[in-house]
């Protein structure tokens, strides 16, 4: 068993054990296993060795480092880190070191936290198994054969092998809930605006989320304490203090009146469906109300976010020219030179995603594709708002499956997309959603259910986890 | 939207988006957009016309803030980090060339 970054905190806050040793024995497990996981696009080990001895040196000299004081944390590779290499995960930014820190991991840093490394990822973030990276698939450290899911797939099985105590993901349609799911690890995407993107290189600018990967339930709520609120720096950070989550982990789900979705899609594996079933009679034996709802539009959710999220991202990405920064491809002029740069520094799933962004958006096609998708992504915030007037959460699968085996679905992309059917209405609302380790499914591979909240909502959603958590015997 | 995307179509969106395919990768393009937009046919069946469209989910508008100096990036160190640089200035090949 690897330690929670609580232990690991409050031992190092309080001299008990030395951030040197905490480092050390996660870079151990890197050194032993990460050849055979591949979670990293770079291992900090010097850096991170350095910065846990002044961690000690503040400790020794009666300072309080932080609530994160010597914890070894891992950040997905679209998260700037100043001097360090930031990929994303493509030949576009291979080499490129940004010349400034994330705001994420300036808090991380205020907290006391050691940043042990830069995980693998989808390219730019677009996937559902971490396959589509130019540097090589992450395998999944429950079974290597399988794909650890995706986009965030290094952060979660970095969490998953013991690599790091905690780690950042982004998710844009679950890319933090999904390989959260197929690794057993908590995996939390906040309400929209409550961390900074300040820093979080671009995908889909109206989805885009950055959240914690933890080992537990209360982990996740210190990590997502510590890196959440008001930022200048995002002009989408809501501009009021992040509420505490510690205090409702304890509150237990009584009176609680948590949804079911009637007319949720099919889809789910019948192993992942039998422990979500279990869910709702763990809670309802916790004193919560099991309560039916409708959410019409969830059905539509696929489609909007397949078109909504590649137009953003064909504008976004429009960036990567070969002028500024990362690759370039010499050419004559300039026009064949943006094409040249493009055509090699991109990988297929990413020039799909541009295609597709750039006809829905196109004249002739515009209102057919993007405006029908925005007018869809409106009934689905009036639908998950009605069912709100009625419950205080949702539960429902994190992903329809335990993780799959590599190149089972690279050849299919629409496969692919439907991993992310019950976790895109959450990016299309805005609204928080968690996946919480909760038994296993086939093959003895872990299931993750998913707890959806109205937006701000982190405290309810908490309390529900924390009492799936308790009941799958999951708390350290 | 019933119409099968064409490979003239998709021709012209990879232009659009400044992407080379070759003839291979532009036949699996139509066919994999093809099948995409099959799918995402699903939302025609819906009543769309008095739905207001949603951009973003959180209803902010117009961040300001106080028009105050703060500090900017240093040149040199984003300038180092640019396949070239001439006098302080990126540098990029003649923009009238064979192409425009």
């Amino acid at each position: 068993m690897t330690d929670t970054i609580r232990s690991i905190a409050a031992a190092v806050r309080s001299g008990e054990r030395l951030a040197v040793a905490a480092v050390q024995e996660h870079l151990d497990r890197i050194a032993a296993r990460e050849p055979e996981i591949n979670a990293f696009n770079l291992v900090l080990a010097e850096d991170a060795l350095e910065r846990a001895a002044s961690i000690d040196a503040e400790v020794a000299a009666g300072r309080d480092p932080g609530p994160l004081a010597g914890v070894p944390i891992a950040l997905k590779d679209n998260m700037c880190t100043r001097g360090v290499p930031t990929t994303c995960s493509s030949k576009m930014l291979e080499g490129w070191r940004p010349p400034y820190d994330a705001t994420v991991v300036e808090r991380l840093s205020a907290a006391g936290a050691v940043i042990v490394g830069k995980t693998n990822l989808d390219e730019f973030a677009m996937g559902s198994s971490t396959e589509n990276s130019a540097f090589g698939p992450t395998r999944n450290p429950r079974d290597t054969s399988r794909v650890p899911g995706g986009s965030s797939g290094g952060s979660a099985a970095a969490v998953a092998a013991g690599f790091a105590a905690g780690s950042l993901g982004s998710d844009t349609g679950g890319s933090i809930r999904q390989p959260a799911a197929l690794c057993g690890v908590v995996g939390v995407k906040p309400t929209y605006g409550t961390v900074s993107r300040m820093g979080l290189v671009a995908f889909a600018s109206s989805l885009d989320q950055i959240g914690p990967f933890t080992h537990d339930v209360a982990d996740a709520a210190l990590l997502l304490e510590s890196i959440a609120g008001f930022d200048p720096g995002d002009s989408t950070s809501i501009p009021e203090p992040f509420h505490a989550l510690s205090p409702a982990l304890g509150r237990g789900v009584s009176g609680l009146r948590i949804g079911r979705i009637a007319d949720l899609p099919a889809g789910a594996d019948p192993d992942v469906q039998a422990r979500v079933e279990e869910a709702f009679e763990v809670l309802a034996a916790a004193g919560a109300e099991i309560v039916d709802v409708s959410i019409p539009a969830f059905h539509y959710g696929l489609t909007a976010y397949y078109l909504i999220a590649p137009a953003e991202a064909s504008s976004n990405l429009a960036r990567y020219d070969g002028v500024r920064y990362g690759l370039r491809v010499s050419a004559a002029d300039t026009n064949a030179m943006y094409s040249a740069t493009r055509s090699a520094g991109f990988g297929p799933e990413v020039k799909r995603r541009i295609m597709l962004g750039t006809y829905a958006l196109s004249a002739g096609y515009y209102d057919a594709y993007y405006g029908k998708a925005l007018k869809v992504r409106r009934l689905m915030a009036q639908d998950f708002a009605a069912a709100y007037a009625n419950v205080d959460a949702l539960i429902t699968p994190a992903s329809p499956s335990v993780a799959f085996p590599l190149d089972s679905k690279t050849n299919d992309p629409m496969a692919m997309y439907l991993c992310d059917t019950y976790t895109i209405p959450s990016n299309l609302t805005g609204d928080p959603a968690m996946s919480v380790p909760f038994g296993s499914g086939a093959d003895d591979l872990p299931v993750g259910v998913q707890v959806l909240a109205p937006a701000l909502g982190e405290p309810t959603m908490f309390a529900v986890a924390a009492e799936l958590e308790r009941a799958a015997g999951g708390a350290r | 939207m019933s119409d099968r995307i064409s490979l003239e179509v998709v021709a012209k969106v990879a232009r659009l988006a400044r992407l080379e395919l070759d003839e291979v990768e532009l036949m699996a393009a139509t066919e994999q957009l093809g099948d995409m937009l099959d799918h995402f046919a699903d939302i025609d069946s819906l009543d769309l016309g008095d739905v207001e469209p949603m951009t973003q989910p959180v209803e902010l508008v117009n961040v300001m803030r106080d028009d105050v100096e703060l500090p900017t990036l240093d040149r040199d160190e984003v300038l180092a980090a640019a396949p070239d640089a001439v006098d302080g200035r990126f540098g990029v090949p003649p923009i009238l060339g064979a192409e425009a």
